[in-house]
């Protein structure tokens, strides 16, 4: 069968099972689509080449699938660089599709060219820049496999447009769909040594303080289930890190929630004092550590992960197993049978009373707000999170909001939270919460953002007007960069420079209605229920409340940048911790 | 230094890669990205045109080796690494230099060529090109007993390494 290149990029697209394209079009894209006209592929068009890359990989969160983005060359390929760079930190599947100008004039500084893979070299798994229309079909075949399997990573593919214009006779090509990809650097690891997993399960056996420590791997590995047998089994300890909320249920009596820079006092200090960490998927990032030497001193560190280079990346570990997630739990778990069980396991009581003791000492806490004061942002998340479905989809910006949606909220499933961990990416949570929404239209989508990231992609909500994708966003305006704020007001003596924002410039609710969405404001706790009450009932389109929250608020408890876990300060209320 | 003249954090990489546009920039970029350093680099195809191989010779801690060879493993067009000590290989380097050569020391630097088993590429009228190839520690010597006379360029190739056969 004879097609063009542009033909035979769209039909390797829905060979690959694509249901979905986040894209703008552009000169050097254009040949690309046309064919989408006659394509079964949902085409959803951006306002902003960054928007499509964000919602691509709140649609891969949300579906565990890989999202798919096309663009074109020049400036339609660098505003997609941000999300690639934000995949990349997160591990998210991605596939980006961007337009390159014709084979002949690369390199001449042609209209609208920018060198993308030399400039997300970087910032991708993998990238390729295809010459020939004949490789279209094994490249996108390949790009798929790279951005799916191992460590999951975004995959950039640049089209030049001679070999997809159907007016050049450089993108004749004769189709074919290869059964196999050839990739001879390329074989990710899956299945764990069993001597290493033999040495863990004994470890896990004899240890006194277990605590597991779950990150993002879990999700990616689909690993939620078999996380949950292995603490069931050997009565362990779980904490969650930012990435892995709700890969193992807050609600479970041995979960303790978010570790880290502004985890609970009891997931950070039950990590110190462990005697053995199982990371299984999480990778020692900073945030969670805290101060490197200071980090969980007398603990033996199991580490498991699919990508090698993550194992003893930051801290060696006694028993270090490049596998994947699921597959190795699994071993794990036949292989604490096979060395007699749990019933070896010594009694943790000691350790357990300790952990609810903290627990009951430092509960996550914030003061109610007076009568005629502002909001407190912690009350509008738990009236939030009380009044949606427990499988209601959360997609945060980056900042204050995130800490404490991922502190208050109650994650019970996976796959419910979206949110920018490693690259931090302000303006985030609208694309993804509108990608997350896409891939899961039967749920309930709830943004969760903050005033600074909200004015940085709002323009999306066009899109999700447009395209009827109903999500909801809670801003919780305090009218500052809060987190920036939170740090001058602590570390720089309360000199703040250039964090105000104000909280009516702009007007949010007309924003909110001159996008097409509802729009709406809060001011006072009475009235912050209703309000969502009322958001939750709108299914045509999207909704917008502007929640006015309290500017003084601080995110805590905090371990200061740079200083060891153990110095972690909690809410005032509590006085300083110390143990 | 060691034994044999190489300084203990130099460790030799035998990287065979997918002979493809762009893959000495993956590689090059990697060790720019994180922090390694390049002592010195070598790239050329090898007897199947599929592949090519870079010997790269990297100024790292032992701990941060580790880490070297696993993020260049990472890379998708890498396909085979190995560590090539060198008590366990074969190591060799080409210099090629251009020193000042009048009329009256120009026996000296003959003669120099001469006991090192060099060569004479080129001769001026006060000047000589020379070339040398051997193992690194005695290319180092040759080129640090040629620096006296005055050396107008200098280009060495950067080490290539094989693994010693087994007997």
């Amino acid at each position: 069968m004879k097609l063009d290149g542009g033909q035979a990029l769209i039909k390797s697209l829905e060979m690959e099972g694509v249901e979905t394209i986040f894209g703008l079009p552009g000169g050097a894209i254009l040949p690309v689509y046309d064919p989408i006209i006659d394509s079964p592929i949902r085409h959803i068009l951006v306002r902003h080449e960054q928007g499509a890359g964000h919602m691509a990989e709140g649609y891969a969160h949300a579906t565990g699938r890989p999202g798919v983005a096309m663009v074109t060359s020049g400036p339609g390929a660098t505003n997609i660089v941000t999300p690639l760079a934000d995949a990349y930190m997160d591990s998210i599947p991605m596939v980006v599709i961007t337009g390159q100008v014709p084979t002949f004039a690369l390199g001449t500084d042609a209209f609208q060219e920018a060198d993308i893979t030399g400039i997300t070299m970087g910032v991708t798994k993998h990238n390729f820049l295809v010459t020939e229309a004949q490789d279209i079909p094994r490249t996108i075949r390949e790009a798929f496999h790279i951005a799916t399997t191992g460590r999951p990573g975004p995959v950039l593919v640049d089209v030049p447009k001679d070999i997809v214009d159907p007016n050049n006779p450089r993108s004749a090509m004769d189709w074919y769909w290869p059964d196999t990809v050839d990739l001879p650097g390329y074989h990710p690891v899956t299945h764990g040594d069993p001597a290493q997993i033999r040495r863990a399960a004994e470890l896990i056996l004899a240890s006194q303080r277990p605590v597991i420590y779950a990150g993002g791997g879990i999700l990616k590995a689909r690993a939620a289930e078999a996380l949950r047998e292995l603490a069931d089994l050997c009565d362990l300890h779980v904490v969650t890190t930012l990435m892995a909320r709700g890969a193992f249920p807050d609600d479970h009596p041995m979960a303790l929630g978010m570790p880290g820079m502004h985890g609970n006092y009891t997931a950070v200090t039950a990590m110190q004092q462990s005697d053995l960490l199982i990371a299984l998927g999480s990778r020692f990032d900073d945030r969670v550590t805290g101060k490197v030497d200071g980090f969980a001193p007398e603990a033996k560190v199991i580490h498991v992960d699919i990508d090698p280079a993550e194992i003893g990346k930051v801290r060696r570990p006694e028993v270090g197993i490049a596998g994947d997630c699921r597959l190795v739990i699994e071993e794990l778990i036949t292989a604490v049978h096979d060395l007699g069980g749990p019933e070896r396991q010594p009694d943790r009581s000691a350790w357990k009373s300790r952990i609810s003791g903290w627990q009951e000492t430092y509960p996550l806490t914030y003061a109610m707000s007076e009568p005629g004061d502002a909001l407190k942002p912690q009350f509008v998340l738990e009236t939030l999170r009380d009044n949606t479905p427990d499988d209601c989809i959360v997609a945060s910006g980056v900042g204050q909001h995130q800490m404490w949606t991922s502190q208050h909220w109650r994650f019970n499933h996976p796959y419910t939270w979206v949110n920018s961990g490693g690259l931090g990416t302000m303006g985030f949570s609208v694309p993804a919460a509108i990608g997350a929404k896409v891939g899961r239209p039967d749920r309930m989508v709830w943004s969760i953002d903050g005033d600074g990231c909200f004015q940085m992609t709002a323009q999306e909500l066009v899109t999700a007007a447009s395209e009827r994708i109903p999500v909801k966003v809670a801003i919780l305006n305090n009218a500052y960069l809060g987190m920036v704020r939170q740090w001058q007001e602590m570390f720089y003596e309360e000199r703040y420079s250039e964090v105000y924002l104000s909280p009516d410039l702009p007007d949010y609710k007309m924003w909110a209605e001159a996008m097409g969405c509802i729009g709406m404001r809060v001011e006072s706790p009475e009235e912050v229920l209703p309000a969502i009450e009322k958001a939750n009932q709108i299914d045509d389109r999207p909704v917008v409340i502007d929640f006015r929250t309290d500017a003084r608020e601080k995110v805590y408890p905090m371990v200061p940048s740079g200083l060891s876990n153990d110095q972690i300060v909690v809410d005032p209320s509590q006085g300083q911790g110390g143990r | 230094m060691s034994a044999n003249g190489v300084p203990p954090t130099h460790h030799t990489l035998t990287v065979l890669v997918e002979n493809r546009p762009g893959v000495l920039a993956r590689v090059a970029g990697l060790f720019a990205r994180r922090g390694f350093n390049i002592f010195s680099l070598a790239v050329a195809p090898t007897d199947d045109d599929r592949f090519s191989r870079i010997t790269v010779v990297v100024d790292v801690e032992p701990e941060v080796l580790d880490q070297v060879v696993k993020q260049l493993d990472k890379l998708v067009n890498v396909v085979e690494i190995t560590e090539l000590a060198p008590s366990d290989s074969v190591q060799r380097e080409l210099l090629l230099a251009t020193v000042e050569a009048s009329a009256e020391l120009r026996g000296q630097v003959i003669e120099l060529v001469g006991v090192f088993e060099g060569r004479i590429l080129g001769v001026g009228s006060d000047q000589l090109t020379v070339c040398l190839d051997g193992a690194p520690e005695k290319v180092n010597d040759f080129e640090q007993l040629l620096r006296p006379y005055g050396i107008v360029a200098l280009q060495r190739t950067g080490r290539v390494a094989l693994a010693k056969l087994n007997r």
